[in-house]
């Protein structure tokens, strides 16, 4: 067949001249489309494919939005805007008339449609919300064609959060007497499973009536379905194991329709993906595995057929038996199976057994040795694919007695693909060092091993690699002392030979290295003259080719060798040269080396030789620069700037910023928008202007859906790296006991005659697989054994070390998740109360009275019993008074407000609430609104007529220092206030307060009276002053982002003023300023929390955008902002 | 020298394997590196997408006939399949089956070949919107949906009775 195509294919240029030909289909030249399709064949060169498109592009924008143009004429237009789009070029204009196709047309004109929407759009794009009436419409028609185009469409993309409109009707659709229709809808299914995995839940029921539907195409779409959920979790399905073995028999065995084959192999795909789900549920559990090694061994034996897709059912079914809970009968198959294709002549079969073979190894490493010549024959492949699957296979072979012979080989593939600057060789460098200290046989070949791999490595080597080696050098594998000398000795010597040739090939990196190593450690080479190494440094230090950071390494060794009586007069020349040089950094180190090399005392002082490593003690917080910097600034200078915040301030002033904010100055605001309504594509800085808020959008970075790929120390996949390292390596380490397999012994006597060609590959062989098989001597067996011993306890310690930390992690979280069901049952279910704290601030006692006092939520009060401290010591700066004052007796409002202290009665505060009561004593509070603190007060009173004396005490001891504090009387009909200055260390809308006062009303009679008392978000914000300027770089820095809108308070004047003011009033908001329909509000939550809002009029409502550097802060305010407009 | 702190750790040659096996996306390119259709199952910008063709056609063109058709490629294989002067590309997850996939690129012209009776790349070029119909039939959501023939073109030799009618 594909001669067929490849002569029709062939014929095409002279087609291309024929308009009539059938090659052109339906479509004659003439149309548009055929003229945009010729013109693409004809491009030759970018530049004309640009100039092509645009023109392109502005036809079709003309003509979409033309009244005239006809459905059929609008099907042609998207293909063409297909075009486009493949091609690269944005053609984001006609994503509407894509969707409206879908909506208007018929037919192929609306399934064309709907295809452009599926090319077009993604899943988070906003226009999708308009597909959805389309496509309800659709699901609901008669007509089953459209039914279809709808549940192919909702299957490719759809908005998550309109699934539940939709999905009665997908549901619906299970039921259906078409095939393709039920099929289509479990596809969707699928879909809404994969993006929204809880809406489908209910209907998991379904899904099994699926696998078991009559047509094997329903079933087959149901299997997607399966293979997701049994990844996820596979105990719960392990009752199916035998429907689909029985279904996998009987497409083995023949039983579906004939159109199911593919080459008369029956329905492959479905195989495979039957092999794949067995292979899930059959792992680790031989109950399970039991059932299917009848049907594992028919489809090996069914598939001898000589042909590509009977290999790759096959390949599935090895990789099926070999993660299954092992049957030694299947496995040996299996084995054989791999065997044949790795021998295969057919390339893609050669690598789809070695990757078979990467992944067997690691269940068996003895397999390796059964196809030893054959690994070795690949090893020289002419492809580079084949060897680098075969360098995978051996890198999980890898022990301590192969290893220099597997390196080596990798070094030669280096040597010969290098050329290439591709990821994967940066990978394979990097993965050498590791290898290598892991199982190197000696120092001397370890160190002689990195040295090609850092001339090969270049620099392309990841960074990381000589920064391990180095530590590696400084700080020893923490094995012997005289071992560790003896390698860094043996790295001098192999350094200093390298210096003394030609070093012109050294890549940067290494001569860093070298560098520092010989700064480090050429003392401990005896007789070896510091002298010497300087100059062979000095001599490096003027090669042209030496970067300036090359040479600053080498100026800090010079340095560090510049002790000796030779070195100081080299040192001396060396720095004369280079204290003029240009490079600032070149120039300090210059003049350190001539202080350091004149002053033996010095130098001996701050480069002490051998020193400990962890002894160097830095002051990070460069406190000895403190004098310095506080004279600069006595004397005017400016103070120091963070770089990020310099940028900001620099941006601000160069580019013309389309943030909301950048513009300080109303009077530039006001005239920006002026200018903007002659230019309606400009962003408008006043959004009564731009009104949409798609189109605000489009002036900032939109960071949604991005993912974190980069971070502060760079690129993030790291991490994987490292866990997927892990996880190799203890994969890998398994490979070391060994199995009854015969090994190379073996190979040997049964080719008794060799060449000497393959004789040297015997060898070879032997020297890889050494370690795998069990004809090793016994001297060899004992060594390796307790090699390997050694490093599986290491292992070992380290898993446990890391499992404790991970339990203790989970059970915190079961902890806290605990807590979270507890905080439903409040009100307020914005906030998670979970990891809240309040911080009590106390100071000195002074009060003749005390009582306790718990800050807490109420419900994560049972977990104090546990011994958790929920409420913590705030900062310092706020104090904690405890102010009582005996007063006379009666209780009203008046009468408690009367016994404030001055201080408090000028402050703002709520009114006074009866907290709780007991026959003899009553427990009032109040919140005072402090500027730095919220003030809680707490009003005792002693409802006793007689003189009774009390004693109150606390009883808890959440707050450490007034615990068991002074017992006092308070007398008959007096009163005592006491308060406390509280701060709120995370957002929360709300926190329950929870206390108790215990006092001994009769001797020896202790009586406790609790309360408890609810604080609000509220009572913590407080109005935050700053300038419009100020707001601008304030926004700009701050991550956390909520957008909402809110009602707007319609009443006399300006309503955006009038609703502004009324948060302000209720909510103690700062409003910045009020510019158009736009206003500016900031606030912060103590202590120092800033949020800022960004109110802006929009249709009938206010647009409130809120940013703030904590998490929760902006959703917890916008809830006060919605209640108290919602109450206004 | 056994134990060395965090050294002992050994990657995989290729550190990012993700866990699911599925395609990634479907190209067609002729020989000039020119592309005839694209169709992309993960998201990829738009302004990515020519440097990213661009860089597959090359490693594949690179590649000798006597040589593997699987290619490993940044974090994700590669699976061609050239017919005359047009390469089917297709890019997956590296638990995907390569042979299985590159199967299915045949199965795919195959069918091609049935709907046009001998495909050409005329032929696609001008019936992009076919082709790309015939697609989304047997691949969705980067699974295999379909690979039976007769139901893969099922539905659009009904719309085409219905644009003839």
């Amino acid at each position: 067949m594909s001669d067929v195509v490849e002569k029709t294919l062939t014929a095409l240029p002279s087609l291309l001249s024929l308009d009539s030909q059938s090659g052109a289909g339906k479509l004659s030249s003439t149309s548009k489309l055929g003229g945009l399709i010729r013109s693409i064949t004809e491009l030759t060169s970018k530049h004309e494919e640009e100039k092509l498109i645009n023109r392109e592009l502005a036809a079709i924008k003309e003509q979409v939005s033309s009244p005239n143009t006809s459905m059929r004429q609008m099907k042609e237009i998207m293909v063409r805007a297909i075009y486009c789009e493949m091609l690269g070029y944005e053609a984001s204009f006609s994503y509407i008339h894509a969707i409206k196709l879908a909506q208007q047309g018929s037919a192929i004109e609306k399934r064309v449609g709907y295809l452009a929407v599926s090319l077009f759009l993604n899943e988070s794009h906003d226009l999708l919300l308009l597909l959805v009436n389309t496509v309800l419409k659709d699901l609901q028609s008669t007509n089953l064609i459209e039914v279809c185009m709808a549940l192919t469409v909702v299957s490719q993309l759809f908005p998550k959060d309109m699934i539940p409109a939709i999905l009665p009707l997908v549901e619906e659709k299970l039921t259906n007497p078409k095939e393709i229709i039920r099929r289509k809808a479990v596809l969707a299914l699928h879909k809404f499973y994969l993006i929204a995995p809880n809406q489908v839940q209910h209907i998991h029921s379904k899904f099994r009536k699926a696998l078991c539907d009559k047509d094997p195409g329903v079933m087959t779409a149901s299997l997607h379905i399966y293979l997701q959920l049994i990844k996820e979790n596979p105990d719960s399905y392990k009752d199916l194991t035998g429907s689909f073995v029985a279904i996998l028999r009987q497409v083995v065995g023949g039983k579906l329709p004939v159109d199911f084959n593919y080459h008369n192999v029956p329905a492959p795909w479905l195989q495979i993906q039957l092999l794949r789900i067995l292979s899930l549920l059959g792992k680790d559990d031989q109950s399970t595995s039991e059932l299917m090694y009848e049907v594992l061994d028919e489809s090996l034996r069914r598939a001898e057929m000589n042909h590509n897709i009977t290999y790759a059912i096959l390949y599935e079914c090895v990789k099926a038996i070999y993660t299954i809970y092992p049957k030694s009968e299947l496995l040996e198959k299996a084995a054989k199976c791999i065997g044949n294709f790795v021998v295969s002549p057919k390339i893609n079969l050669k690598y789809l057994g070695l990757k078979a073979l990467t992944y067997v190894v690691q269940q068996d490493a003895s397999l390796a040795l059964q196809h030893q010549m054959t690994i070795i024959e690949c090893l020289d492949h002419s492809d580079s694919i084949i060897k680098r699957e075969t360098l995978e296979v051996l890198f999980r072979i890898t022990n301590v007695k192969n290893v220099a012979v597997i390196v080596e080989k990798m070094l030669d593939f280096l040597k010969n693909v290098f050329m290439e600057p591709d990821i994967l060789f940066l990978l394979y460098v990097g993965c050498f060092p590791l290898l290598s200290d892991t199982y190197s046989p000696n120092n001397e070949w370890f160190i002689q091993t990195m040295n090609v791999v850092f001339s090969l490595g270049g620099e392309l080597m990841h960074p990381d690699i000589p920064n391990n080696f180095l530590r590696l050098l400084a700080q020893g594998f923490g094995s012997e002392e005289e071992e560790q000398q003896q390698l860094r000795v043996f790295a001098v010597d192999s350094y200093l030979t390298l210096l003394e040739s030609d070093t012109a090939h050294l890549p940067q990196r290494f001569l860093q290295v070298i560098s520092w190593a010989l700064g480090e450690f050429s003392y401990l080479k005896d007789g070896l003259e510091p002298c010497k190494v300087t100059k062979l440094l000095a001599k490096l230090l003027d090669e042209r080719n030496v970067t300036s950071e090359s040479r600053s390494w080498i100026l800090s060794a010079m340095a560090k060798l510049s002790a000796g009586p030779g070195a100081a007069a080299l040192a001396l020349q060396v720095s004369e040269r280079y204290s003029s040089s240009l490079d600032t950094v070149l120039r300090q180190q210059a003049l350190e080396l001539l202080h350091l090399s004149q002053d033996p005392e010095l130098h001996a002082r701050v480069l002490p030789h051998g020193a400990a490593w962890d002894s160097f003690e830095v002051d990070s917080s460069l406190s000895f620069l403190d004098s310095f910097v506080s004279e600069a600034l006595s004397q005017g200078a400016a103070p120091y700037k963070a770089p990020h915040q310099r940028q900001e301030e620099l941006r601000q002033e160069k580019a013309l910023s389309l943030e909301p904010y950048s513009i300080s100055l109303p009077v530039s605001l006001s005239s920006c928008s002026i200018t903007d309504r002659q230019s309606p594509t400009l962003l408008s800085m006043s959004s009564s202007l731009s009104g949409n808020s798609n189109e605000l959008k489009a002036g900032t970075l939109k960071l949604e859906g991005v993912k974190r790929v980069w971070g502060k120390e760079g690129y993030l996949h790291q991490q994987d790296a490292v866990e997927e390292a892990a996880q190799v390596e203890e994969a890998a380490t398994p490979a070391l006991p060994l199995s009854p397999q015969q090994g190379g012994a073996e190979s040997q006597q049964t080719h008794g005659d060799l060449t000497v060609v393959e004789q040297e590959k015997q060898k070879l062989a032997s020297s890889l697989f050494v370690g795998l098989g069990s004809q090793n001597s016994t001297f060899l067996m004992g060594k390796s054994d307790s090699t390997s011993q050694q490093f599986r306890r290491k292992t070992r310690a380290a898993d446990s070390t890391s499992s404790g930390v991970s339990e203790r992690s989970s059970s915190s979280s079961h902890s806290s998740c605990s807590d979270f069901l507890h905080n439903n049952l409040l009100e307020d279910s914005q906030n998670s109360l979970n990891t809240q704290k309040i911080g009590v601030s106390n100071g000195t006692h002074e009060g003749p009275v005390t009582q306790s006092f718990q800050t807490t939520s109420k419900e994560t009060s049972p977990f104090l019993d546990a011994g958790m401290v929920l409420v913590q010591p705030c900062s310092p700066q706020t104090e904690l008074r405890d102010f009582v004052q005996p007063g006379s007796s009666g209780i009203t409002q008046t009468s408690l407000r009367s016994q404030f202290p001055p201080e408090l009665s000028q402050l703002p505060h709520s009114d006074i609430s009866l907290l709780s009561s007991d026959h003899s004593l009553s427990l009032s509070a109040c919140r005072a609104y402090r500027d730095d603190a919220l003030l809680f007060v707490i009003i005792l009173s002693n409802l006793k007529c007689c003189g009774s004396i009390f004693e109150t005490f606390s009883t808890l001891i959440q707050v450490a220092s007034l615990r068991g504090n002074a017992l006092e009387n308070l007398p008959a009909h007096s009163m005592s206030v006491c308060w406390y200055a509280l701060l709120m260390e995370e957002p929360h809308t709300q926190v329950t307060v929870a206390g108790s006062v215990s006092y001994r009303a009769v001797p020896g009679h202790t009586q406790t009276l609790q309360f408890t008392d609810k604080l609000f978000l509220t009572d913590f914000i407080r109005p935050l002053t700053l300038s419009t300027e100020e707001y601008g770089k304030l926004w700009l820095s701050f991550s956390q982002d909520v957008r909402q809108n809110l009602k707007l308070i319609q009443g006399e004047g300006d309503p955006l003023r009038a609703t502004l003011s009324a948060l302000k009033e209720q909510l103690q908001l700062h409003i910045v300023d009020i510019i158009g329909s736009e206003g500016i509000v900031a606030c912060r939550l103590l202590p120092d929390s800033p949020c800022l809002l960004h109110c802006r009029i929009h249709g009938g409502s206010l647009a409130v955008w809120l940013r703030s550097p904590l998490l929760s802060l902006p959703d917890c305010l916008l809830y006060y902002c919605q209640k108290t407009l919602e109450e206004c | 020298m056994v134990e060395s702190g965090p050294s002992t750790r050994r990657p995989r040659i290729v550190a990012l394997r993700s866990s699911s096996s599925m395609i990634k996306f479907f190209l067609m390119v002729n020989k000039q590196g020119q592309t005839r259709l694209s169709r992309y199952y993960e998201q990829v910008d738009l302004g990515k997408r020519p440097a990213l063709e661009a860089d597959v056609v090359r490693s594949c063109l690179s590649r000798h006939k006597d040589e593997c058709s699987f290619v490993e490629h940044k974090d994700y294989k590669l699976v061609f399949r050239q017919y005359a002067g047009l390469f089917i590309v297709v890019g997956i997850t590296d638990t995907e089956n390569e042979l299985s996939i590159y199967e299915l690129v045949h199965n795919f012209v195959e069918i091609l070949d049935k709907y046009f009776s001998r495909v050409s790349e005329l032929d696609i070029m001008f019936n992009l919107d076919r082709v790309h119909l015939i697609l989304d039939e047997m691949i969705l959501n980067g699974h295999v949906a379909e690979t039976n023939k007769t139901r893969i073109l099922a539905p659009l030799m009904v719309l085409d009775k219905l644009a003839e009618g």
